[in-house]
């Protein structure tokens, strides 16, 4: 059991910078998510932690030493890996106690503990399969055994359900949670998939680019994104962006179609004349009749999710989709009406994608654009 | 493989406990056909690629069956003879094939494991360590695949005659011969004489560009996420190459040392070059001197038969390696659980 802290912490290869200067502390016992798109960094991330890639520069210490010049053995860490690296020639037994074997633990011992760390994951039937004989999830299984038996100060996992199908990552992601609820080790899970990292965490870390762009909680994350970048990559369907601009006199946001959302007084001096991304969720928007809205749009298609419907419409040739429960139909190219929940509401300046807060009793008082 | 079976096990749905097996299918399906004239004329053509390659090896036979007066007859004799075993007795005992066999073994046993350890370290240094001299190694061992023994073997045969020359050069030229000899009086002359040793026959041979090349496709092949699980479940580097590497490489070992089995027991010019005393000799070059010419009979009828006789006694471990092996590669190969 440790915490993790990381301190402007750079990796580079040659001359490209792909980390630049991250901070983050990971308390002990906490499930932390690190989620990003390929080639954001945050693989990377998790393997200098593992010690898998130096450190160019910047600090990492796990339960208050720092680990820059540890070996990976001597971190105290375990890592599962996506494509699971057991060893073909192994049995499951041996995959699952060759950690304690290179550590020089006595055989009958040995065979105790990956009997019952075995039993945990529910492995208990295939001890004597070649990981060649198993199914994806078995294998995944052995891989979480082989890191549980080390009893690790820290968890590292590496994009571990990806190579699963959809049913069994589900499956799966549940049992990792189970097993985290009972031994409470400090994790690291990095993640691409969003629902993996919504449903896990206990707090998330969105990477961007070899930053992090913020660090919250899930719900904080999903309520009150740091970044216009953070807003479109968590939430699916995906977040609608809309370009306008604060003005004061009106005290609103203009809109491209000159439609105009009411904003507080004291938000919109503070921000005079500045140009921001409007971001509105498609579940956060209902349709109605045109011009009844604030927002008026043309439908575009339709697509069926089962319980409710996706909306794809154009408001001045951007793409904007509506998720309905109620399934309305139209023709392609009926004007429709969108109502915003302006409570929910986001706006991030345009020039770096920060989010500008809004004063949420304020904006309940918009009306509906004419 | 890992991952095109995943699609399969999602087939399976929750029925993970199967193990997945994918059906196989004839790899092209549209050159399979079920037509009779078809199959006579491939087996035609197959039938005689095998009377082509193994005629030679009945005439061996064949003549290895008759006697003297038969072996030399006009026209010659295609059916077999009765003289099979006196004319095994005799190759064996004029040769004296008991003694030599012994020597091949050991040598053809010792290149082998030699070859095999040189090639699986050397290319484990190439393959998982990450140094400036990577390449050039590399380049460097695989240049030597376009020298065979014989373009170098006069210097070979220098530095078998006295394997610790090379350290003597070095010395006189730099002066540390001359250094040693003044201060304490002693004159500095190394030697290490490997000729007509074991030694002399193995060591010079366990070089082997191809194994280190075999071995090295087969390293690049393993994937770095196992790689750095050994590194994450501790083991170093020695304890990676021993206890994953190596088991995993069964099929590469048996594969390479057929190969190199059959090299060095049929290595005729190195033995006969620096073995003079017949206690070291070998099979391959005993062969040698089983084939008749003017100096063995003296001017007198070539006993062909003898030789054959001869021939077919030291085809016979490496027949017995290959065949053996052969059950090891398809083993191999089926069970790829990588």
């Amino acid at each position: 059991m440790a915490n993790i802290d990381i301190r402007r912490v750079t990796k580079s290869y040659g001359k490209d910078e792909v980390i630049h200067g991250v901070d983050l502390t990971v308390n002990n016992g906490e499930f932390v998510v690190i989620l990003g798109p390929s080639g954001c960094g945050k693989s990377t991330l998790l393997r200098m932690i593992a010690g898998l890639e130096d450190i160019s520069g910047g600090e990492i210490s796990i339960a208050g030493t720092v680990v820059n010049d540890l070996e990976p053995r001597q971190r105290g860490c375990a890592m599962v890996f996506q494509n699971y690296a057991l060893y073909p020639h192994m049995t499951v037994a041996e995959n699952i106690g060759y950690a304690l074997k290179v550590a020089g633990m006595k055989k009958p011992e040995r065979l105790d503990k990956v009997r019952a760390v075995a039993k945990s994951v529910g492995l208990e039937e295939f001890m004597d399969r070649k990981p060649g004989q198993l199914s994806g999830g078995q294998r995944q299984r052995v891989a979480m055994a082989r890191a549980i038996i080390r009893e690790p100060k820290v968890f590292l996992f590496d994009e571990p359900l990806s190579n699963l199908d959809a049913k069994l990552r589900v499956q799966m992601r549940h049992e990792i949670r189970r097993i985290h609820n009972r031994i409470k080790a400090t994790s690291v899970f990095v993640t691409h998939d969003q629902h993996e990292g919504m449903t896990l965490a206990d707090r998330m870390v969105i990477m961007n680019k070899g930053t992090i762009d913020q660090v919250g909680t899930p719900e904080e994350v999903y309520n009150r994104p740091a970044t216009v970048y953070v807003a479109g990559f968590i939430g699916s369907p995906a977040m609608n962006f809309l370009s306008g601009q604060i003005s004061a006199e009106q005290g609103a946001i203009l809109l491209a179609d000159d439609s105009r959302i009411e904003i507080s007084g004291a938000q919109a001096r503070t921000h005079v004349g500045a140009l921001v991304q409007l971001g509105l969720r498609p579940e956060d928007m209902t349709l109605c009749a045109p011009g009844a809205g604030h927002l008026t749009g043309t439908f575009d298609f339709y697509e069926e999710l089962g319980s409710a419907g996706l909306y794809h419409l154009m408001i001045e040739d951007v793409p904007f989709t509506v998720l309905s429960s109620a399934k309305p139909r139209f023709q392609h190219g009926d004007p429709v009406g969108v109502l915003a929940d302006l409570s929910k509401l986001h706006v991030f300046r345009a020039q770096d994608g920060v989010r500008i807060d809004m004063d949420a009793s304020v904006t309940r008082q918009m009306e509906p654009a004419e | 493989m890992t991952q095109a079976d995943l699609p399969l096990a999602a087939a399976a749905g929750s029925a993970e406990a199967r193990a997945v097996n994918p059906p196989r299918k004839p790899r092209m399906p549209g050159l399979v056909e079920n037509t009779p004239v078809l199959n006579i004329l491939t087996h035609v053509i197959l039938l005689t690629g095998m009377i082509i390659l193994l005629f030679p090896m009945y005439l061996v036979f064949n003549a290895a069956t008759l006697s003297l007066q038969e072996v030399n007859a006009q026209p010659a004799h295609l059916l077999p003879g009765d003289q099979f075993w006196n004319n095994i007795q005799e190759a064996w005992v004029t040769r004296d094939f008991g003694q030599k066999f012994v020597n091949s073994l050991i040598v053809a046993l010792g290149v082998v494991t030699g070859k095999i350890f040189i090639a699986c370290i050397t290319a484990f240094g190439l393959v998982f360590f990450d140094h400036r001299l990577r390449m050039p190694i590399f380049w460097m061992v695989f240049i030597t695949l376009m020298l065979p023994l014989e373009v170098r073997i006069v210097p070979t045969y220098a530095v078998a005659a006295n394997a610790l020359q090379p350290f003597q050069m070095i010395m006189d030229w730099t002066g540390i011969s001359w250094l040693i000899q003044t201060v304490s009086g002693i004159e500095v002359a190394l030697e290490w004489n490997m000729l007509n040793s074991y030694t002399g026959l193995i060591v010079p041979l366990i070089a082997t560009a191809t194994g280190t090349f075999l071995y090295r496709q087969f390293f690049l092949t393993i994937p770095d996420e196992l790689v750095e699980a050994a590194k994450m479940d501790g083991a170093g580097p020695l304890r990676f190459l021993v206890e994953i590497l190596v088991p995993l490489s069964r099929t590469n070992i048996a594969a390479l040392a057929t190969i190199m089995f059959v090299y060095s027991w049929n290595q005729y010019l190195w033995p006969l070059l620096i073995v003079t005393d017949p206690s070291y000799g070998v099979v391959a070059v005993e062969l040698g001197k089983l084939v008749p010419d003017t100096n063995s009979t003296g001017g007198a009828i070539p006993n062909w038969h003898i030789a054959m006789a001869g021939t077919l006694i030291v085809t016979v471990p490496p027949v017995i390696v290959v065949i053996f092996m052969q059950r090891w590669f398809v083993r191999g190969l089926i069970n790829t659980d990588k």
